[in-house]
C-alpha cells in the first residue's frame, strides 16, 4: 500500500477530532467541549477515544472519565436502535416517571434500546412524558406506552431511531 | 505576615493572615471534626462536619475552607452544629456498608471514632447497603467501594503529592465512585505507582494493605506531614 492511499485511508473522523482539540490549544480546560465533539463524531465515548483525548489533551486518563460520567448526555455505549428519553424531573417523577421506566426496561429484553432518564423537559403540565423515538408522548400511562411498544415491535423492529 | 486576633469557643487565639478557622483553631487546641480536611492536602469542603457558627452569618461556613478575620467571633461546639455532625454521620454510615465488626480498620478508623464522640448509638436512616464491588486486583492493596465516603482524599494526596493522578471520581449522586485511570481494575492502572499513599490517607477501611484481617490494618498520617514538610520547607522532621 502506497502513502497516499494510507493517508486516504485515515478515519476522516479522527481528523476532525484532532481539528476540534486544535481549535482549543489542545488546552485541558477545553475537555467538555472535545468531549461533546468526540461524541458527536464517534456516536459514544469509548474507551480507546477517552485514553486518546486524555493523551492529546494531557489529561490523566481519570480526569477525562471524571468528568464525562458525570454528565447524563455523555453515552459509553453506541446508541441502539431505538431511543426513549424518560422524563424524571419533579413533576413527570411525581406523575410515575419512575413505572414508565420500569416498564421499558422490562420490554428491553434483546436490549435494543437506548433508555436515559431525562431531567425536566419544560413541559410540567404534561407530565408524565416520554420522548419515544424522538417524538415525544404527553400524559403517558403505562397502558398507552405498553401499547406503543408492542406497535414499534410488531413493525418489525427496523424504524428509523431518533435521527442519531 | 500579619497577625489576626478572633475569639473560638470563647477563647482568644491568634491565627495568621490567610489562615482558615478550621487550622487556626487546631492550633489553639480546638479540634474541629472533619473526615475529607487533611493537613498538606488542598481543602475541598466536602464532609461539611467541620461547619462552624460565625457571630453575625446568618449561615454556617465550612471552617476548613473559611479564611480567619480580626474580631471573629466563632462557635464550633454548639448543641445545633453537633445534631447537623451528627445527622451527616448518620447519612454517611446508611449510604453505604459500614459494618465495623468485620473491617480491617476496626478500632482506628475515623469514621467509626467520629460516631463514638458524637454519641452515634444508632442510625435514624434506612441502610440503602448498596452491593458494591471489591477490587482486589492490584498486587499489596485492596480497595472495597462499600466502605468508601468520598472524601476524596486519596484522590487529592495522588494528585498533589504523588503527582501521578491515579485517582479521580466518577459518576454522580449516589453512583459516585472513586476509579483508577479509565475505570480499569486498580491493579492494570498504568498510571499508578503503587506508593501506597492513597492508602495510608483513607479515613475507612475502603483502602487497605492486602494480608490484614479485621481491626488489623493501622495507618501512617505522619509520613504526609514529613514529606509536606519537606517538599514545602526543606526540613526532613524526624
Amino acid at each position: 500500500m502506497s502513502l497516499d492511499n494510507a493517508a486516504q485511508m485515515t478515519d476522516p473522523r479522527e481528523e476532525a477530532l484532532e481539528r476540534a482539540m486544535a481549535r482549543y490549544q489542545y488546552s485541558g480546560d477545553a475537555l467538555i467541549e472535545v468531549l461533546h465533539a468526540a461524541q458527536q463524531l464517534y456516536g459514544y465515548l469509548s474507551a480507546p477515544l477517552l485514553r486518546k483525548i486524555a493523551r492529546r489533551l494531557m489529561l490523566p486518563p481519570s480526569r477525562v472519565l471524571g468528568v464525562a460520567t458525570f454528565y447524563h448526555l455523555f453515552r459509553f455505549a453506541p446508541a441502539q436502535h431505538h431511543s426513549a428519553v424518560v422524563c424524571l424531573g419533579t413533576a413527570c417523577y411525581a406523575a410515575g416517571g419512575t413505572d414508565l421506566m420500569a416498564t421499558l426496561r422490562r420490554q428491553d429484553g434483546d436490549g435494543g434500546w437506548t433508555i436515559e432518564a431525562g431531567r425536566c423537559v419544560g413541559s410540567c403540565g404534561l407530565a408524565p412524558i416520554v420522548i419515544y423515538d424522538g417524538k415525544p408522548m404527553s400524559k403517558v400511562t403505562r397502558a398507552q406506552l405498553e401499547a406503543r411498544i408492542k406497535e414499534t415491535h410488531d413493525s418489525g423492529n427496523t424504524a428509523p431511531d431518533a435521527g442519531r | 505576615m500579619s497577625v489576626r486576633t478572633l475569639e473560638v469557643d470563647g477563647k482568644m487565639i491568634t491565627a495568621l493572615e490567610g489562615q482558615t478557622i478550621f487550622s487556626a483553631a487546631w492550633d489553639s487546641g480546638i479540634h474541629i471534626p472533619r473526615l475529607c480536611h487533611l493537613g498538606g492536602l488542598s481543602d475541598v469542603g466536602a464532609c461539611r462536619l467541620c461547619l462552624v457558627e460565625i457571630e453575625g452569618q446568618k449561615r454556617l461556613q465550612p471552617s476548613c475552607m473559611t479564611k480567619v478575620a480580626e474580631d471573629m467571633v466563632v462557635r464550633t461546639n454548639t448543641p445545633a452544629l453537633r445534631a447537623h455532625r451528627r445527622l451527616i454521620v448518620e447519612l454517611l454510615l446508611a449510604e453505604r456498608n459500614h459494618v465495623c465488626s468485620v473491617c480491617v480498620l476496626n478500632g482506628a478508623c475515623e469514621l467509626q471514632d467520629l460516631a463514638a464522640q458524637l454519641g452515634v448509638d444508632h442510625v435514624r436512616l434506612r441502610p440503602q447497603y448498596p452491593k458494591l464491588e471489591v477490587d482486589l486486583s492490584h498486587d499489596r492493596f485492596g480497595l472495597d467501594h462499600n466502605r468508601c465516603i468520598l472524601c476524596t482524599r486519596c484522590v487529592r494526596v495522588c494528585d498533589e503529592v504523588e503527582g501521578a493522578h491515579t485517582w479521580d471520581v466518577a459518576g454522580r449522586g449516589k453512583n459516585s465512585r472513586v476509579i483508577t485511570d479509565l475505570g480499569e481494575p486498580w491493579g492494570e492502572s498504568a498510571s499508578c505507582t503503587s506508593c501506597g499513599k492513597c492508602v495510608q490517607v483513607c479515613p475507612t477501611g475502603a483502602l487497605f494493605s492486602k494480608g490484614k484481617t479485621v481491626a488489623d490494618m493501622r495507618k501512617d498520617r505522619g509520613f504526609l506531614r514529613y514529606i509536606v514538610t519537606a517538599r514545602e520547607k526543606k526540613l526532613w522532621i524526624a
